[in-house]
């Protein structure tokens, strides 16, 4: 085709420093200037951005040997479980994960006040961190157990590793029951009370690149202020694009799994959160540059908040019951404007996701590959692209061999 | 006068005393109470709209004073830390005045201390801890 570029080219001009980046957002008066053809010639980059609580968020540790040395069995740092199933003195804490002891939803909603999302913020401020451990004892490995105090530079490799970020779209989540609702998408009154979601829309990186033709795996990334790499395709990732009743189309349902050095990250875009009633996340910041290899991704990278939609779910009956079936589609203009309308109803809006910090990361981006200092990388492997991977299905539940108190009877090749 | 927001605190023995009856009869003050609690030690806490006379106010403070009620202007006790505050918007939708609010076309919360009800719902909603509560 004619028009096209190629990666290695890109790069180039990124090294003499004659590389045309532009936001996400900046692109959008461009093409419509220029037109597509021309703003694809002059553009190279398109780079987005996205911060906001993103469960399936982790990271992992080697602490280093004890003397003597221990196989820790259960992990916990300041108070919040992580994994140590994996090795002697490796071990994974998961961003939602609780404090030991922590009242939960008892008293209704409950406030979740500290857990793995903050204990991965903390290591990463520089904070000194509590690590407590306890073992069984081998006899190569007798220690039993250990009570220290640890910062990130003391860890001989922290990393962290994000199974399922930068979700392509979410629902707009309202609540048609009497009560409010306290949920992952924030607090919603009851009876269309309000609207929120969670996308930076025009600024987010999956939507930009809906096919995935130009990220992949091995494709370089923003990740929590440093950099990292796009791993795998995410759980959950199936990505798909479906004409909608009244015109245009909800692209949705594509996932990145993420990893880079949590040495190198900062505070301020790995930010520990407390969701009221729900429970405790992370909140990542994600930016994807995306180049433009010819004028298709460039039409896809510059598609407005007006061209695209979310679709809305009731929360308050449909969607914990399982049956989420969309009640309206609506535009992240429309949704960025304060209001929308639901069932001939007027529903204030609120986002859960930032979009000036979305913003200061796209933008932070664009300097980065300015400078020098971050070149494009040719996907190892593709993702999976729209229609082609596997549907997604629910948890079949079949009969299981336990006592009637969920405790295994039958053990396999016990 | 123009009406001024102040939040009242009440100890175990002032509790189940009649004051604002007194503040109404005896000062002839315009009294909005927009938050009303008492707890299991029978310490309450009041936050009030109140105007009148000039001078009749001051008194009414002078009588609440005497009573032993600790009296605090409203606007010191909710704050916006936009050192922390990242700009989500969680909490747009929990405020019940309006104080909290997003500027549009940048989408930045602001915090509007005036119309601020002292309600608490955006300190608990925030999922950063950026609205913090000063007593």
């Amino acid at each position: 085709m004619a028009g096209e570029k190629s990666l290695p080219e890109i790069n180039k001009r990124i090294k003499k420093g004659k590389v045309v980046v532009l936001t996400a957002e900046e692109v959008i008066p461009v093409v419509q200037e220029l037109g597509l053809k021309k703003a694809a010639a002059e553009v190279d980059v398109v780079t987005t951005g996205t911060f906001g609580a993103m469960c399936s968020s982790a990271a992992y540790f080697n602490f280093g040997h004890t003397k003597p040395r221990m196989k820790m069995t259960e992990v916990w740092l300041n108070g919040v479980n992580a994994y140590a199933g994996i090795a002697a003195v490796d071990a994974l804490i998961g961003a939602t994960e609780v404090m030991k002891n922590d009242p939960l939803n008892s008293i209704h909603p409950g406030e979740f006040r500290y857990g793995g999302g903050h204990v991965i913020h903390d290591l990463v401020a520089k904070k000194p961190i509590h690590l407590r451990a306890t073992a069984h004892g081998t006899d190569c490995y007798p220690r039993r157990e250990i009570d220290t105090v640890i910062t990130i530079d003391d860890l001989n490799q922290a990393v962290l590793f994000n199974p399922r970020n930068a979700y392509q779209n979410y629902n707009v989540a309202v609540n048609l029951s009497d009560k409010t609702v306290y949920t992952y998408l924030g607090v919603l009154k009851p009876q269309l009370g309000n609207a929120n979601y969670s996308t930076s829309g025009q600024l987010s990186p999956l939507l930009k690149d809906p096919y995935l033709r130009t990220i992949g795996i091995g494709s370089r990334i923003f990740l929590g202020g440093g950099i990292g790499y796009v791993a795998w395709q995410g759980t959950q990732h199936c990505p798909s694009i479906t004409a909608l009743p009244n015109g245009g189309s909800l692209i949705e349902g594509g996932t990145l799994a993420v990893i880079g050095d949590l040495k190198q990250m900062q505070p301020e875009w790995l930010m520990g959160a407390s969701i009221l009633g729900y429970g405790v996340s992370l909140a990542v910041g994600l930016g994807v540059p995306i180049p433009v290899l010819n004028e298709e991704i460039l039409y896809w990278a510059s598609r407005t908040d007006e061209e695209i939609y979310a679709p809305v779910i009731d929360y308050g009956l449909a969607y914990p019951a399982g049956n989420p079936e969309p009640l309206a589609y609506v535009t992240y203009a429309q949704l960025k404007s304060g209001t929308i309308k639901v069932d001939g109803k007027e529903v204030p809006t609120g986002p859960m996701s930032s979009y000036p910090a979305a913003k200061k990361i796209a933008t932070m981006l664009k300097q980065w590959i300015e400078q020098g200092s971050f070149l494009l990388t040719e996907p190892v492997a593709p993702l999976p692209s729209i229609g082609e991977a596997a549907p997604l299905n629910p948890l079949a539940e079949t009969e299981s061999q336990t006592d009637g108190k969920g405790e295994l009877i039958w053990l396999p090749n016990a | 006068m123009a009406p001024e927001r102040i939040v009242l605190r009440f100890n175990a023995t002032t509790s189940d005393k009649p004051v604002i009856y007194h503040l109404v009869k005896k000062y002839n003050l315009i009294i909005n109470i927009l938050k009303a609690r008492i707890n299991p030690h029978k310490e309450g806490m009041m936050v009030l709209e109140l105007h009148g006379e000039p001078e009749q106010y001051a008194h009414g403070l002078e009588y609440l004073r005497s009573m032993g009620v600790t009296i605090q202007p409203l606007s010191e006790q909710v704050q916006h830390n936009e050192t922390i505050c990242n700009h989500c918007g969680a909490c747009i939708n929990v405020c019940p005045s309006g104080a909290l609010y997003l500027e549009r076309p940048d989408m930045k919360v602001k915090f509007d201390n005036e119309k601020c009800l002292v309600c608490l719902m955006c300190v608990k909603a925030c999922p950063y801890k950026a609205m913090e509560v000063y007593f």
